[in-house]
């Protein structure tokens, strides 16, 4: 009994300590005072300098939109690709299953100056694209991951049929196949999109410098000046309030799928 | 209907051209311009300037001690976590499990500067213990990649052996040494090399939590990168993947596993 306790309070002291640092940024997103710890009443004026900051709402916006089109592509690409490969001779399909390994290997810094370095080989300015590409790259590999299994839980045979029995393979592919893979490549999707919103060191390398984002705009202010400025307390309590929605809503919905079943 | 015939395999050529164009091409330009100098003739330069110079010697051994330290600690907390978790009458594992990698979708460089400012407030500042202020952030961050790989691999642990371990006459102490760790070494495996090749290489938690005082070999080559000396720079991320190789190449029986890595997500 008494260990048993020990074991709840014990994962509980950890759980607070992970959420201690969002949890007190939040409180004190609702008071003006420049530092934490140090509370001059209730007001909701720092969200309100939050929505007036256009750097800031200019670095979400951004963020929002690289880790969206790069998620799309990537997922585009990664859906035939993993689709592709798998039918590939063992050879072929070894070959990239090890290339696809790479970058997940890789820390970040090594593909960001190794895409660093093409794009100043040939010559390329660092724009939209350059960024694009570097995401991708950071992506990609883990929505094959999370397709291939899906497609290995398949019964091969029904692609066959659907053949035999006169749908055209484009057919087959969208009517039997993809139908299969849905949840993968679903997953592979949000997966992107999360690897892309949290991503700093690829973007810092790959972006033109114009170009902010949440995370190359917060490590640019604190790196150099300290304390965080406070209107970024209030975005994270939004932040935080979003993905908790989403998180909710996610697993409701997965809830519903395994009761149907 | 066009001549070429439409096969599945055909899917993956969009797929295999970004690839080889992105990932392949640019890792063999690293090695080229680890080996050349700045007219791109063969030079063994980088590789004398990078042992001949101790401030990046002495990067390289603190980034490597920074990154054991750190893996340790969160495998020392995460494993407990990830065992009680785990256990059987536990019925919410699956949701705590959740609330763990949950801070992970909030921006990561929003996190460590939240953190920073708590342990500011607490009176640990960055300026003053830059190496403990930066391994409390460094723990903070990797935790959950620590705690999810271990819970996935314990649930399907073969609970029969552990009886079997004690009713032979083991005590807790040699049943979990004896059988737990070797059944978990997987998880181990897997929890270890996602913490200790980011924590080395990554500089955005050392700059923010120790306020700049702390040089990783991120902030090397990063350095590299801002004075556009990318010949230096290849040569020593190509260091790193000599690392990453030797490591894989060492914990490859380990991990057969193959989806201890991709349950993470």
């Amino acid at each position: 009994m008494v260990k048993k306790i020990f074991a709840k309070s014990y994962v509980a002291l950890i759980l607070c300590l992970m959420y201690a640092p969002i949890f007190v940024l939040i409180a004190f997103s609702f008071t003006t005072s420049t530092l934490i710890g140090d509370w001059s009443g209730f007001s909701l004026e720092l969200y309100t300098s939050l929505f007036k900051n256009k750097e800031i709402m200019e670095a979400l916006k951004n963020t929002v939109l690289i880790a969206l089109s790069s998620a799309v592509v990537s997922t585009i690409l990664g859906t035939l690709g993993a689709i592709g490969i798998f039918y590939c001779k063992k050879k072929v399909r070894r070959t990239f299953e090890f290339i696809g390994q790479i970058p997940i290997l890789n820390p970040e810094i090594v593909t960001a100056l190794s895409l660093t370095i093409l794009f100043v080989f040939l010559g390329i300015k660092f724009n939209f694209i350059t960024l694009m590409i570097g995401h991708i790259i950071l992506t990609i590999p883990f929505v094959v991951l999370s397709i291939t299994p899906k497609l290995k839980q398949m019964d091969s045979n029904v692609y066959e049929a659907a053949l035999d029995l006169g749908a055209k393979p484009s057919t087959a592919l969208r009517k039997v196949v993809i139908p299969e893979i849905i949840p993968g490549i679903l997953s592979g999707f949000i997966l992107a999109v999360t690897l892309s919103l949290d991503d700093y060191i690829i973007t810092a390398f790959t972006r033109n410098n114009s170009f902010q984002t949440i995370s190359t705009y917060v490590y640019g202010v604190t790196a150099k000046k300290g304390a965080l400025p406070p209107t970024l307390r209030a975005l994270t309590t939004i932040i935080f309030i979003v993905t908790l929605v989403l998180l909710i809503l996610l697993n409701l919905k997965g809830k519903k799928k395994e009761v149907r079943r | 209907m066009s001549k070429i015939k439409f096969t599945r395999k055909m899917l993956s050529i969009p797929y295999a051209v970004f690839m080889i164009l992105f990932v392949v091409i640019p890792l063999l330009l690293v090695v080229f311009y680890a080996f050349t100098d700045a007219e791109g003739n063969f030079s063994l330069g980088n590789v004398v300037t990078f042992f001949s110079n101790s401030t990046n010697l002495n990067t390289f051994v603190i980034s490597i001690l920074i990154g054991v330290a750190t893996t340790a600690l969160c495998l020392l907390i995460g494993y407990p976590v990830a065992m009680i978790l785990a256990k059987k009458e536990y019925k919410f594992g699956g949701v705590f499990v959740m609330l763990f990698v949950m801070p992970m979708w909030i921006n990561f460089v929003l996190r460590t500067a939240a953190t920073r400012d708590l342990l500011f407030w607490l009176g640990i500042s960055g300026g003053e213990q830059p190496y403990s202020a930066t391994m409390i952030g460094m723990v903070y961050n990797y935790l959950p990649f620590v705690i999810l790989p271990l819970y996935t691999t314990m649930l399907k642990m073969d609970r029969s052996l552990i009886e079997a371990s004690m009713d032979l006459g083991c005590n807790k102490v040699q049943t979990f040494v004896k059988t737990i760790i070797p059944m978990t070494m997987p998880g181990i495996v897997s929890a270890a090399s996602m913490v200790f090749m980011p924590t080395m290489s990554s500089y955005v938690i050392s700059d923010v939590m120790g306020e700049r005082q702390i040089s990783l070999i991120g902030n090397t080559i990063q350095t590299y990168f801002d004075k556009s000396l990318w010949n230096m720079g290849s040569f020593i991320a190509l260091v790193m993947m000599i690392i990453i190789l030797i490591t894989s190449f060492m914990t490859r029986n380990v991990e057969k596993q193959e989806d201890a890595r991709g349950s993470l997500w």
